[in-house]
Order: structure tokens, then sequence, then C-alpha cells
């Protein structure tokens, strides 16, 4: 397959506005909401899944003339659990802070419908550059969302960007009293629904049709 | 072979695969299990000595050195005195093991932790000699989590040092806030234990005044007992009560 430079494009950033995992597709909502109170987790785990989705992408699409049928899902699973205990070691060696604060979520990438929908879907079907970049694409749509999703919920909910104050909060003798509701997982939701409310007015093509 | 749905490949398919991935996941453990004790051992002894008031939250001050000032010693709960334990000794291994622990009743299980280890591991701060403070581990459940941390004694072994909490999983905001180092600055100079040491301290909703209490967490009361109920737990009878007193007579 000859490498097209124009597919190449659509595919590495397609995913990010106009076909995105959460957005459109409403994947891996779960760690969305998990992993989104404080900047630095979210982008930790935006690196790790897009890690996870890329090279099990790139295998699934090198071995994928040799998965008979019916076990390619546990194929799949195989290869995504080992990338992911992999980078769950990686991260306990040498960021064991955010691994601590990450804590199940990184092992909990392995059900990342993400993952396993990308593999299914795209390496299955496409060459191996192919699939490394739509793992690629696919991963930075996940990053963008989840890294606004934390943008507002770290700076709303303590007042704080990547760990630095920016609003002195009251308990800290500052201004501004947070908002507890933003801590909470369930904040995510409202966040991630006026996200695709307005991605929804800007490219109208994602409304869904009348039923 | 040519057929790659026949069962003959499935199965080599399949083997293959599984020994590929077990090679490179039971390498990859074993590489790097060193590097992540390391990291495990360094942030326990980082909290010990936060706990103790001995080092900043975030300093980067290098962990190892401080921690050379602090002795780390092994308790039998039941008599008070130090005993040696095994090198592997692990306290939080040491409560599970029906022959190294003590099964607690419901009247004396304050910290709803089921059942104690026999020996604990204690830290010991000298200044020329003379016993300057001592740091106690302590752990028991929360709302939804077991938080384990310590909390470190002055010199007259009533006073509060310091207290800090190092893994939990109470709700972040909520909770969570036991990590909160402007509600952990409450603590220092609170007296935990009154003259016949028994442990006093309470955490109260609103006018925190006296020695003995702590403005509680709010939107946190279960968290909040939690912290209380271990406290009382690991300073009275049934924790590190008979240690403490034969501190205090001087006999150890």
């Amino acid at each position: 397959m000859a490498f097209d430079k124009q597919e190449a494009k659509s595919v590495l950033f397609a995913p990010i506005f106009n076909n995105n995992p959460i957005a459109l597709q409403v994947l891996g909502i779960c760690s969305a909401l998990a992993v989104t109170v404080k900047l630095e987790t979210a982008f930790v785990m935006s690196v790790a899944l897009t890690a996870v989705v890329a090279f099990s992408n790139l295998l699934i699409s090198l071995i994928r003339n040799h998965i008979p049928s019916s076990i390619r899902i546990i194929v799949q699973m195989t290869i995504i659990a080992s990338l992911v205990i992999l980078v769950d070691q990686i991260l306990k060696a040498y960021a064991y802070d955010i691994s601590k604060q990450l804590s199940v979520f990184v092992g909990l990438i392995i059900t990342n419908c993400i993952v396993m929908g990308r593999a299914e879907a795209y390496a299955m079907k496409n060459g191996p550059v192919m699939s490394f970049l739509d793992g690629i694409g696919n991963g930075l749509g996940y990053s963008v969302l989840l890294i606004v999703v934390a943008f507002f919920r770290e700076l709303f909910g303590s007042g704080k960007l990547w760990g630095y104050t920016i609003f002195q909060s009251i308990s800290d003798g500052g201004w501004y009293q947070t908002n507890g509701l933003l801590l909470l997982p369930a904040s995510s939701f409202f966040i991630i629904g006026l996200l695709i409310w307005a991605l929804r007015t800007w490219k109208t093509d994602q409304v869904e049709g009348k039923e | 072979m040519s057929n790659k749905e026949s069962p003959t490949k499935t199965i080599i398919v399949a083997l293959l695969l599984s020994l590929v991935c077990s090679v490179v996941v039971s390498t990859a453990a074993i590489k790097l299990k060193p590097i992540q004790q390391k990291n495990q051992a360094l942030d326990k002894k980082r909290n010990i000595l936060v706990a103790a008031g001995m080092m900043e939250e975030k300093s980067s001050a290098s962990v190892e050195e401080l921690f050379s000032q602090i002795e780390s010693k092994y308790v039998d709960l039941t008599t008070g005195e130090f005993v040696e334990v095994p090198a592997k000794f692990d306290q939080r291994k040491a409560a599970k093991d029906p022959t190294m622990n003590v099964a607690l009743t419901a009247e004396q299980d304050l910290g709803g932790i089921g059942a104690r280890s026999k020996i604990a591991h204690v830290y010991i701060v000298k200044k020329d000699g003379q016993l300057d403070s001592i740091i106690l581990p302590i752990h028991g459940k929360g709302l939804f989590s077991t938080l384990y941390g310590f909390i470190a004694l002055d010199k007259d072994l009533k006073t509060v040092k310091g207290i800090k909490y190092y893994e939990h999983g109470e709700t972040p905001g909520l909770g969570g806030e036991v990590d909160n180092s402007n509600w952990l600055a409450k603590w220092p100079g609170k007296q935990v234990l009154d003259a016949n040491g028994e442990p006093v301290l309470t955490l109260v909703k609103s006018d925190a005044n006296s020695a003995n209490e702590v403005d509680a967490l709010s939107g946190a009361t279960w968290t909040t007992n939690g912290v209380q109920n271990m406290i009382h737990f690991w300073l009275g009878d049934n924790g590190f009560g008979p240690f403490l007193d034969k501190l205090r007579a001087g006999e150890i």
C-alpha cells in the first residue's frame, strides 16, 4: 500500500475535532471523569493512552493477516493489556507521584473503548504505518478533550493550574471561593456536554438527524 | 497450515502471542522492580520527615540525608518493648498474617481495622543523645478507604509535633483534604494525651480553642471521625499505649 500523504493527514488530524473519540463517538468517558481533577494527571493519562493506542494499533496491524478471526478479540486484548502493564510499570518506576494519583486508571486503559475500538475498526484492516498514525490521532483527540476538561476543573475547582495557584482560595487565605462541584467526577459530564454542544455548533455536520 | 482459520493455526497464534507477551511483561516487571521499590521507600521516608516537621512538603532537600537522623526500631505492642525482627518484616503484611497479628474485638477496634500486627515500626529522633520526638505509624478506616499515615509526638510524648497521611482514597476536596497543609498545620502543639497517657484529642466542628481540640474538616464527618478514632486507637492501650508508658517512665 502506497503511502498517501493526504490520507495520513486526515487519519492523524480528523479525530481531534471532526471525529473526536470522546465528543463524537462518546468513548472513553470513564477515565475522562476520573483523572481530570488536575491538569498534570490528565496530561500523563493522555500521554499513556496515546502511547498505548498507537502501539497497539501498530502491533495488531503488523500481525493482522495472521490473526484467526475466531480469537481476534482475545489477541487484541492480550496485546493491549501487555502494553498497558508496560506503561504502568514504567510510570511506577519513573513518575512515582503521578502514578500514585492515577492509581487504577492506568490499568483501566485496558478497558478503554477507544483502544479496542481503533484496533477492531482500523488496525485490523489497514497497514502498520497508517494504523500507527490513526492511534496517535485518536490519542490526540482524547488528550485535547481531557486537557480542556482538566483545565476548567482545576482552575475553577481548586483555583490552580498545573499545581500553581492562580486564584488564591479562601481556605489558603485568599479571595476565591472554590467550586467544590467541579472536584467531583460528575462535573466532567457538564463540561463534556458543553464542549460537545460547542463543537456541534461549530461543525454542524456532527449534529445527528432527528429520529 | 495455509488457512489462517484452521484450529492448528489458531492454537499456534494463541501460544506464540501469550509467550511473547508474557516475556515482555515479566521482563519489564523484574527490570523495573528495584527502581519502584526505591521510590516507595523514598516516598515513605519523605512522609515520615514531613510528619516530624523536619522537612517541607515540596522541598527538594535530600530525603536520605535528613532521614539518617532518624532511628528506626520495632516494638512489641503488647509488652511495649523493643524487639528485633527479620530483615524482610513488613507491618502491613504482618497485620494480615494470622501468626503475626492480634484480632481486635469490636470494642477495641476503634480504627475499624479488624486486626493489628503484634509488632510495629517506630521512628525515633534523638538530639544530643536525648529523645527529641517519636514518629508512630497509624492507620484506620475513613469513609471510603483505609488511611495510612504517621503521627509525630514531641519529647513530652503528649504534644503533637505533626501528622501526615501518605495513602488514602477519600473524596478529593472533602475527605481528601486530610492532605491539606493548612489543615495539617493546625495539629502541632495540640495535646493528644492527658497526664495519665490517655488519648483525649477530639476533632470538633466549631471553636477548636482548647489544646486538645482540632478543627474538623467540613463536609467530611466520616473521614474526620476516622482520624479521631484511629488516633485514639493507636495511642491507646491496644496500640502504642504500653510502649509510650514505658518510654515515659524512662524504662527504655
